[in-house]
């Protein structure tokens, strides 16, 4: 009998259909991934099967099977003993997938005593040992500390504890790595792939990211609009996909090893920036989150700054634009030191849904540049907007309408139009496309591309993705704890790194093919004994 | 800890700072007001001299930031008065005397909060355990008949008036059914039992307006917790409703209960005015309101800080619960 099998599961909310008719089976220890973009059903499929729905709402329809479990049909305590007892769920988010208010030793010890029965002692002993076999350092200590006590990283790995501590089956894991650092998604991918060694568990990965489920599955699932799309062995269907659609989605996943067309020959330097270096806290709290960073970018080129959560590239790219003042050092402009913000260095933020204004049209939002340069003819006004509109590939008659009728890449591109607005030389993009889907991704950062050969403009493009930063940038600079260890032009970076840390981090990133990433999760385990 | 005893001392010092602001604003405000104060604490019928004679009593003559220096020291050090013929010493935390009984205004306080104390604090924990449950029962019963019908009746008792609640409880209880004496206040200290029976009534009165707006506080601020990621997990590893609701989600929706009620129990102490006239319990707010109609300003100012000081420590021990109950507050 197989583990989990899940036959024409159709999930409904209101008028959504989510999972719309999804059949499959996953073996006892086998590992599937159900890989999608945003709204394809995957974590809703994730959510079935231990029954999560019900209560909520949601219209169940066909069968589910988990572990021998008929979770349609069980009772309200069959549920219950199958929640955790035999299939366990790891969430994305491990910060607030967490009670804040407990230790994290007697979060895992009570989900134990509910399945168990024994005495407390006991099942803090078990939430010891669990932590410990996750690799928690000092797991009798670290068992009494608090979520925000931990690193992202390590919260993860006590969500993951939690799942172990009933030996379950099957183990469901929802996105375990997106919010996380590549170094650390790599380590949780090994330990996941480590446990499931061990223990004979089966995993049943969610993700929209191929390369994770690369790594670590036996077969894959690609769905689509609550539909599966292709499915088959992880080698073959990243290899030789059958499906338009799994095609398409291979191809917009940006590489980490492809090298990218150069720019035309860059122009003159248009920002500099000169030790720059900025704290926070006062006294001995102080620290600095940017430290002596130095960097020039042309006319026409794309800088990349690339760094971990806490690098400081953020931070530097507020100095850039002028919305932070730098503790020592200076930004010049075409040559002069500049003081405030100039309109010539232009912003697009991260989370293209809270740096809009919910309550104005996208077409207000993108006039205030304007307005604020001292723009008043109305009809001007409007008419500049609609070209920008149609600029980033959007319609002139979007003037009037809200951010909340905009997709999340349509939202990016009038961050991008408002950006425009000051007719700048410089737009500093932090983490533009961090928050879209792959298909999305490509077509942003196409559209950047675009504007930049046509408009001369520079860019300094701040992410976390390696891959995405490979692709965009003619130069790339790594940052870690503030500073700036390699800096180069990007196929030098990337196809021969000097530091250390910058192998590290490329020997971190999630290969599409199964056979590289097999052989970099052995390096990586190499890396680690020594 | 000493993260925390450090947050702890920290929040002294606002407190301290805070009420120092506060005594600043209210001098300023009650002295500084156009009216001849002299003559209003004289009577209508004194001649000009008298009035002259009075100001010169009162030092009204003296400029405000003296007089505000002088009311200060008497705080900390206390005064001494001449009353004509002898000396009368008004110990360390003097707020002056009263213009129009000269009595000292500290004494006349000390006399009146007892009672304040008693009714406030007996009510809050009936509105705490009535409100926080009603709360915490409509949150878990939600979309059912029980939370639709707790819903109500707390609706039916935010929109009642206090005099309403009062006057009918002590029509019934008290007049028809005879199950209660007519309330009356009895020091804790003379006889505990009376002291109850006696503060019984007013107690549910002001609890039980209080409690309505706790029990939606509290119904509100778990429905937002029960929504939250970390709850979601416990379900999917088979915890219990009941353990869901009271251990985790109750914990997570405690800190605006918290500061709800340092505000409340903080002006409560003076203003619980309708409830101490309708059951002729002579508390602060009672004589705070006879201050202000006689304009003895040495009394409302003294009141009013000692009101203010409620106000102020009931927050400063909710910002240290709150860092009791989550630990991240230290940190920020």
């Amino acid at each position: 009998m197989s583990l989990v099998h899940v036959t024409d599961l159709t999930v409904g909310f209101g008028d959504l259909r989510a999972v719309d008719g999804l059949s499959f089976r996953l073996e006892q220890g086998a590992a599937l991934a159900l890989v999608g973009e945003s709204g394809s059903g995957k974590s809703t499929v994730a959510s079935a099967l231990l029954g999560l729905h019900r209560g909520t709402g949601a219209r169940v329809g066909g069968s589910v099977e988990v572990a021998g479990v008929d979770v349609q049909r069980a009772s309200d305590d069959e549920l219950r003993r199958l929640r955790g007892a035999k299939a366990a769920m790891v969430f994305q988010d491990p910060l607030s997938s967490l009670d804040p208010y407990y230790a994290i030793g007697d979060q895992i010890a009570e989900v134990y005593r509910v399945h168990t029965r024994v005495s407390r002692r006991a099942a803090r002993a078990r939430a010891v040992e669990v932590l410990d076999r996750v690799g928690i350092p000092d797991a009798v200590r670290r068992s009494r500390s608090r979520p925000h006590e931990f690193s992202g990283g390590m919260r993860q790995r006590a969500l993951i504890a939690m799942a172990l501590a009933c030996e379950p089956r099957l183990l469901i894991a929802d996105e375990p790595t997106t919010a996380l650092d590549v170094t650390v998604q790599a380590q949780i991918l090994d330990l996941l792939h480590t446990l499931r060694q061990e223990t004979g568990m089966g995993l049943l990965l969610v993700t929209h990211d191929v390369g994770v489920a690369a790594g670590s599955v036996d077969d894959v699932l690609v769905m689509r609009h609550g539909r599966a799309v292709e499915r088959g062995p992880v080698a073959a269907v990243l290899g030789a996909p059958g499906q338009a659609y799994t095609r398409e989605l291979l191809a917009a996943v940006p590489r980490v090893d492809a090298p990218r067309t150069p720019s035309p020959a860059p122009g003159e330097v248009v920002l500099e920036a000169k030790g720059l270096r900025r704290e926070f806290g006062r006294g001995k709290r102080a620290f600095a989150a940017v430290d002596d960073v130095s960097l020039t970018v042309r006319r026409g080129e794309t800088l990349g700054v690339v760094g971990e959560s806490g690098s400081g590239k953020t931070t530097l790219g507020r100095m850039l634009v002028g919305l932070l003042e730098p503790t020592a050092g200076e930004v010049r402009h075409d040559g002069h030191a500049r003081v405030g913000v100039d309109p010539a260095v232009q912003m697009v933020f991260q989370d293209p849904v809270s740096s809009l204004n919910p309550r104005r049209s996208v077409g207000e939002s993108i006039a205030d540049p304007l307005r604020a340069r001292g723009e008043r003819d109305e009809k001007r006004i409007r008419g500049r907007v609609r070209e920008l509109l149609e600029r980033v590939g959007l319609e002139g008659a979007h003037y009037d309408r809200y951010p909340h009728e905009f997709s999340g890449g349509q939202r990016q591109r009038v961050g991008i139009a408002r950006a425009l607005a000051a007719d700048p030389r410089v737009i500093v993009c932090d983490e533009p496309v961090s928050a879209l889907d792959v298909t999305t991704q490509a077509q942003v950062v196409a559209l950047l591309g675009e504007l930049q050969r046509e408009l001369g403009l520079a860019l300094v493009f701040v992410a976390h993705d390696l891959a995405v930063v490979r692709q965009v940038s003619d130069r790339v600079a790594v940052m870690r704890h503030g500073r700036i260890v390699e800096q180069g032009p990007a196929d030098e970076v990337y196809d021969s790194p000097r530091d250390p840390y910058t192998r590290q981090l490329l020997a971190a990133v999630p290969a599409l093919d199964p056979r590289i990433a097999a052989r970099r999760r052995a390096e990586r385990r190499e890396v680690a004994v020594t | 800890m000493s993260g925390f005893t450090a947050f702890a001392l920290r929040r002294a010092v606002s407190a301290v700072l805070t009420l120092l602001a506060l005594s600043v604003i209210i001098y300023v405000v009650f002295y500084a007001t156009p009216g001849n104060v002299a003559q209003i604490t004289c009577g209508p019928r004194c001649s000009p001299e008298q009035v002259h004679q009075v100001a010169q009593q009162l030092r009204l003559d003296d400029p405000l930031y003296l007089r505000y220096w002088h009311f200060l020291q008497g705080i900390v050090a206390g005064h001494d008065y001449s009353t004509g013929t002898s000396v009368e010493h008004c110990p360390a935390p003097c707020l002056g005397l009263s213009y129009q009984s000269d009595q000292q205004v500290t004494r006349i306080i000390l006399d009146k909060l007892p009672v304040s104390l008693s009714l406030v604090v007996g009510a809050m924990v009936l509105w705490l355990l009535l409100g926080v449950g009603t709360g915490v029962l409509s949150a878990w019963r939600r979309g059912r008949f029980t939370e639709r019908a707790l819903t109500g009746i707390t609706l039916a008792g935010v929109a009642t008036p206090v005099f309403v609640i009062g006057l009918v409880l002590m029509i019934v209880v008290c007049g028809q059914l005879e199950l209660l004496p007519f309330p009356e206040y009895v020091p804790f200290a003379d006889d505990p039992e009376q002291w109850m029976w006696g503060l019984l009534l007013p107690w549910v009165t002001l609890a039980l307006g209080e409690a309505a707006y706790f029990a939606r506080l509290t119904r509100a601020s778990m429905l937002e917790t029960l929504a939250e990621d970390h709850i979601r997990t416990f379900r999917a590893y088979g915890v219990g409703e009941r353990s869901i609701v009271g251990r985790h989600a109750l914990r997570g929706a405690l800190a605006p209960i918290i500061a709800l009620n340092a505000n409340d129990f903080g002006s409560a102490v003076g203003g619980a005015v309708l409830v101490e006239s309708l059951f002729g319990l002579p508390g602060i707010g009672q004589e705070l309101v006879h201050a202000v109609t006689v304009i003895d300003l040495p009394v409302v100012v003294g009141m009013v800080l000692v009101i203010g000081f409620f106000v102020v420590l009931a927050n400063a021990v909710a910002d240290v619960l709150y860092a009791v109950a989550d630990r991240r507050v230290v940190l920020a």
